[in-house]
């Protein structure tokens, strides 16, 4: 049910419309001295959340190993396929090798996300078994070719950097 | 140095400052304007063209010069040429009789700080500010399309109705003054109180039929860029265009002028007498002038003000303003000021 709202009849005085105009030229001065809102952009960044889900990228653990296993999930998982995976091989470990992720687990040898094609959905961040994946708060993306906008194995390890969690999967071993 | 020798040279160095005066400041209004609207939109506003942004009008002024200027084919050459001439000159022509200080002592003799000291005054005022209509109309007509044709029909519509309320306000001026000299309204006034307490009435009407003269919102129905892209100028680029924007912002200035002089005492600075001024000698008309800058100034900041509180009138409700409001106002303006100097003022 919507509620009737009642128009009363203007008073002689506010029929002038004087009064409503002096009080609205009030409120633009006053406006004047507030803080401005505006960002100097390129000298001033907005501040972006860690949770940004911006251009995707790879992370390394905390001793730098590759964290990604190269399962191809992502790959399979992302919409618009802006993900192309080469899987390497494992490396056969020497008989009293301890194990370790270059002879245990395998790495991607290339690993190419085309951010032109990119929807930023984080399907892929999603679907990684390993947690190798991740959405950044990198907002800024421009080249002046297409293939610059390819992101390659060594940009995004650049992007994604290294991220430190609790689960130490090479731990002991 | 003989007389005739001496004004010839005293009004050719007059026209060249007063001209320089209204151009400069008209450029610098531009920068004015966005600034003072970017803070009242809470932004920043241009600050990118030297220090705060202060060489900005000149950078906008290379860019119109460099633009090109293009005459598009369907349009009537001649008028279309013509148009921004007459916008712009009846503008500056206005300035000639506006005084901008209490006279100054040269060589012994005394020059009026005005460029032409009319008995005729404010009659010269509104004969030629009324033509920059012309020139909005022609353009309108000239343009040959239809947001041109509909911008300058309004134009027309609106000044003609507007020059007359602006006119009749006035006319209490003259009253008290006694006289169409505008040298001697500010004296009248700086000996008495300023018009604008004396005839408060007279002076609503004035700054309202001053903002319709002018084009400025709320009544720049003209060129309404929501309805009418850009009006009157919608062909025009490149100079042809800034000539009709210096046209504009020259005649702010002029009604901005006027304005401190009819109303606001001119170059008289309160509880200082004009005997005291004068007195002074050339400081004293120095620090005149300042006071009649400042106060042109900040009507010209009022028209900012306004801009960006008061949205645009329908025209219907223009007309009705004009016609059915402000020349009643006006008219009692006038018999409440005869009635007050029906003693022997």
């Amino acid at each position: 049910m919507g509620k009737v709202v009642e128009r009363k009849p203007l008073k002689w005085y506010e029929e002038l419309y004087l009064p409503a105009i002096l009080s609205g030229l009030g409120r633009t001065f006053r406006q004047m001295f507030k803080p401005d809102i505006t960002l100097q952009y390129p000298e001033e960044r907005p501040e972006i959340h860690d949770d940004y889900r911006g251009a995707p990228g790879l992370v390394r653990d905390d001793e730098g190993r590759e964290k990604c296993v190269s399962c191809q999930l992502c790959e399979f998982i992302c919409p618009p396929r802006a993900i192309l995976i080469t899987p390497g091989e494992i490396r056969e470990a020497a008989p009293d090798e301890k194990a370790g992720p270059d002879n245990v687990e395998k790495a991607p040898k290339e690993f190419f996300i085309d951010m032109l094609r990119c929807i930023y959905c984080g399907y892929c961040e999603e679907v990684c078994p390993e947690e190798a994946i991740f959405m950044t708060n990198v907002y800024e993306l421009n080249g002046s070719t297409r293939a610059e906008l390819v992101h390659d194995k060594d940009k995004l390890y650049e992007i994604g950097g290294t991220r430190v969690d609790p689960i130490k999967k090479w731990k002991g071993k | 140095m003989n007389d005739l020798l001496f004004n010839i040279v005293a009004a050719l160095v007059k026209i060249l400052i007063f001209v320089h005066i209204a151009l400069i400041l008209g450029a610098y209004m531009t920068l004015a304007e966005r600034k003072v609207s970017a803070w009242m939109q809470d932004r920043i506003g241009p600050n990118r063209v030297g220090p705060a942004g202060l060489l900005q009008p000149i950078a906008d002024g290379l860019k119109f010069l460099f633009k090109e200027d293009v005459v598009p084919g369907h349009v009537e050459k001649v008028l279309y040429v013509l148009a921004p001439a007459l916008t712009l000159v009846p503008a500056f022509l206005v300035m000639a009789v506006i005084p901008f200080g209490p006279p100054v002592a040269v060589l012994g003799r005394q020059v009026p700080l005005v460029i032409a000291d009319l008995d005729v005054g404010i009659l010269f005022v509104f004969a030629i500010s009324s033509l920059s209509v012309y020139g909005i109309t022609f353009a309108g007509w000239a343009s040959n399309s239809k947001y041109a044709m509909l911008g300058g029909v309004r134009s027309s519509a609106q000044m003609i109705s507007y020059e007359i309320c602006l006119g009749l306000s006035v006319v209490g001026v003259f009253m008290a003054a006694g006289t169409l000299r505008l040298m001697d309204v500010v004296v009248a006034q700086a000996d008495g109180t300023w018009n604008v307490f004396a005839q408060p009435l007279g002076f609503l009407v004035f700054a309202i039929a001053a903002f319709a003269e002018t084009n400025r919102l709320p009544f720049d129905m003209p060129e309404a860029e929501t309805e009418l892209v850009a009006g009157y100028h919608t062909e025009y680029s490149s100079m042809k265009f800034a000539m009709f924007f210096l046209g504009e912002y020259t005649a702010m200035f002029v009604f901005s002028a006027l304005v401190a002089v009819l109303f606001l005492g001119g170059w008289d600075i309160p509880l200082v007498s004009e005997a005291t001024l004068r007195g002074l000698g050339n400081w004293g008309a120095v620090l005149g002038f300042l006071s009649f800058m400042v106060k042109a100034l900040a009507f010209l900041f009022f028209y900012v003000w306004v801009r960006w509180t008061i949205p645009r009138f329908r025209f219907d409700q223009l007309m009705q303003l004009g016609w059915k409001v402000l020349i009643p106002i006006a008219l009692l303006n006038i018999a409440i000021t005869g009635l007050l100097h029906l003693g022997g003022g």
